[in-house]
């Protein structure tokens, strides 16, 4: 029975190699250039191409063709041309080294464009000093998989988005590495959609960027030292789960940013070092689990403006400040979370802590108001005001506490 | 000065009062950093020893001992001595040992746990901040020929810079917090060693959260490699300037 499948199967195959003619590409060869390929093939068929430095200027593929580069050959844009358009469904690109598009602001050029279609899989490439990397644009379950897409920009306008994406659907964008373009990935109008595995370091924006991009999942990306972090916004139902948030320094730069982000899942991710791991603004009905937050400046920030938000079972520990928010009125609910500045006790050893931790430090609280006073923190003063505030509170919302918090770690 | 020096030295290492100091600095250093999870905890006990203990320590003992010291300087006044070689001696003997007990103590967990740029930050701070507070001791004996007011003084000195010079400046702070005073806080925190060593540390420990305040000049200002300098060079004259003063007086005093 065994061996009939693997026959089958083996048939299987044989049959969908056979569906389409093999087209060779070689700068040696007689078939020299790519375009002439495309040309040539007619939909189903796959093109092979010899390891080789392309410069073709523009190549559109607008037929449902396989494209595989053999020993990665470089398609070069001599910094004037799209390198590849993509124009039909169906269209598989793969192992290809893509150099050099053009820059322009009023069509921007990418390294690999596609346009208006479905079905169409990006993967395995090597993509440098493009001006957009990968742009898929009105795309429907296309795959984008484990491409390095690399740039070196010096501002925000020399450059376009690593992984661009607008108003598109089922996407997978699966094991990328993003590195040194405007953001990260970013998504516009995109929905369904899976973002898994990414590495999105050292851009000048945005690590990841999404806005009006409902029901999509994070999962498992490493967001690091991007010079704005990451920031999402005006969405709905968005689920980020396993996510690294690091290093994301500066005034303006939050390892995740939310705007006005409702129904949403942040759970399990790590926010390390970051000048403030979450802010929320405008935001309800989102569950903050299981998340760790470490040596950050401030572990969230959630303004008055938001409701509704629970933040239950998070470790907070070496952050200068835990939590601060900027208004009295507390919408939202802190439970079982561990915090290191917790002096409480427990006695019933159930490792919930028999005193509700007060989670907000009155210094945060007068800094966000008067940042001048940043400057005696740590002072012995400063200390003694803030134990007696912890015990008593009487500037900062006495609701803003966490009624059982853990003793442990989780 | 040397012989000064030696016999200071070696009178202070037979003072169990130095030994107790060295070792409660070593349980502390050695327990924040073994017991607490994390080093950065242990990094806020280390700065609440250099801003508390550190001065108080250094103030009084430099003081009890100066007072103590009195009938024997007296014997090597009657020497052919120079006045300020003794007193320089002196000054050199004891925030020497303090200097010793510190590094004893502290410092050497210090750099075992924390073998970096805020580890040996800390490790000069300490020091200096040790030796602000002999200067400003030897000041406060030359006050008074009172050793229980002069003691008084040393702690008053201390608790006017660790505690009410902080209270003025969060006083001041609110008081005037329409108006743009950061420039002047910065040049007030000059006047208070223990402030200077304070942000020092604290820029350090709490990067993240300082590079959130756009508006928080001070951190452009003491986080720059000037600004630490002149932090460095602010307390080697919080050190000399006291002690100079204390000399030109012992120098005329009539003992």
């Amino acid at each position: 029975m065994k061996y009939l499948l693997h026959i089958l199967s083996c048939l299987c195959l044989f049959h969908l190699q056979a569906a389409g003619k093999v087209w060779n590409v070689d700068q040696q060869g007689s078939l020299r250039y790519i375009r002439t390929a495309v040309g040539l093939a007619s939909p189903g068929d796959t093109i092979y191409v010899q390891k080789g430095h392309f410069k073709e200027g523009n190549i559109t593929i607008n037929k449902a063709l396989t494209l595989i580069g053999v020993n990665r050959p470089v398609l070069d844009g001599q910094k004037k041309y799209e390198v590849v358009s993509i124009r039909s469904n169906n269209v598989h690109f793969e192992g290809f080294e893509v150099i050099r598009s053009g820059k322009s602001s009023l069509d921007d050029p990418g390294g690999i464009k596609v346009y208006n279609c479905k079905n169409v899989s990006v993967v395995n490439n090597i993509l440098r000093d493009n001006f957009f990397g990968i742009y898929i644009q009105n795309g429907a379950k296309c795959l984008v998989r484990n491409n390095q897409i690399f740039a070196k920009a010096l501002n925000e306008q020399e450059t376009g988005n690593g992984i661009h994406c607008w108003k598109s659907d089922s996407l997978q964008i699966i094991g990328n590495r993003i590195d040194g373009h405007r953001d990260g990935i970013y998504f516009e109008f995109v929905t369904h959609s899976i973002i898994w595995r990414n590495i999105s370091t050292a851009n000048i924006r945005y690590g990841l960027h999404f806005m009006f991009s409902n029901d999509d999942v994070y999962i498992g990306n490493v967001l690091k030292n991007n010079g704005a972090g990451v920031a999402v916004m005006y969405t709905k139902r968005v689920k980020m789960f396993n996510n690294h948030f690091y290093e994301n320094w500066g005034a303006s730069s939050y390892g995740l940013l939310l705007k006005d982000i409702t129904d949403s899942h942040i759970e399990n991710n790590q926010f390390m070092r970051n000048t403030i791991g979450i802010y929320m603004e405008g935001s309800s009905r989102i569950f903050v689990q299981g998340n760790s937050f470490n040596n950050n400046g401030w572990g969230m920030k959630i303004q008055a403006s938001c409701m509704d938000i629970d933040v239950f079972s998070n470790n907070f520990s070496s952050n200068t400040f835990d939590v601060s928010t900027n208004g009295t009125l507390v919408l939202n609910r802190f439970k079982g979370n561990f915090w290191d500045k917790y002096e409480g006790y427990d006695i019933n050893k159930d490792g919930i802590g028999d005193v509700p931790f007060h989670p907000l430090s009155l210094f945060s609280y007068i800094a966000e108001q008067n940042a001048q006073a940043m400057i005696l923190f740590r002072s012995f003063i400063v200390t003694l005001l803030e134990r007696s505030e912890r015990i008593l509170p009487s500037l900062t919302p006495d609701e803003f506490i966490d009624p059982a918090p853990r003793m442990n770690k989780l | 000065m040397y012989k000064v020096l030696r016999i200071v030295l070696a009178d202070i290492l037979k003072n169990r009062v130095l030994l107790v100091y060295t070792l409660l600095l070593g349980a502390l250093a050695w327990a924040s950093f073994l017991l607490e999870d994390n080093s950065s905890k242990g990094m806020l006990t280390l700065l609440n020893i250099i801003i508390l203990t550190v001065p108080l320590v250094s103030v009084l003992f430099s003081t009890i001992y100066v007072y103590n010291f009195n009938e024997f300087l007296e014997l090597l006044l009657s020497q052919p001595l120079k006045r300020s070689t003794v007193w320089l001696g002196l000054y050199a003997g004891v925030s020497l040992s303090l200097m010793l007990s510190f590094f004893i103590g502290a410092g050497i967990p210090l750099l075992i746990f924390q073998l970096n740029t805020a580890g040996f930050m800390m490790l000069a701070l300490g020091i200096l901040v040790s030796l602000v507070f002999v200067s400003l001791a030897f000041l406060a004996t030359m006050f008074t020929r009172d050793k229980s007011k002069g003691v008084g003084i040393a702690v008053m000195l201390w608790l006017f810079y660790a505690l009410l010079f902080d209270g003025l400046i969060l006083f001041i702070l609110f008081q005037l917090s329409d108006y743009p005073i950061e420039g002047a806080l910065m040049m007030i925190s000059f006047l208070n060693p223990i402030d200077l060593a304070r942000i020092m540390i604290l820029l350090h420990l709490d990067v993240s959260a300082m590079l959130g305040y756009t508006g928080a000049l001070f951190f452009d200002f003491f986080g720059s490699s000037t600004g630490i300098l002149l932090t460095f060079i602010a307390l080697c004259i919080w050190c000399w300037i006291p002690f100079q003063i204390s000399l030109r007086k012992f120098k005329k005093e009539n003992l």
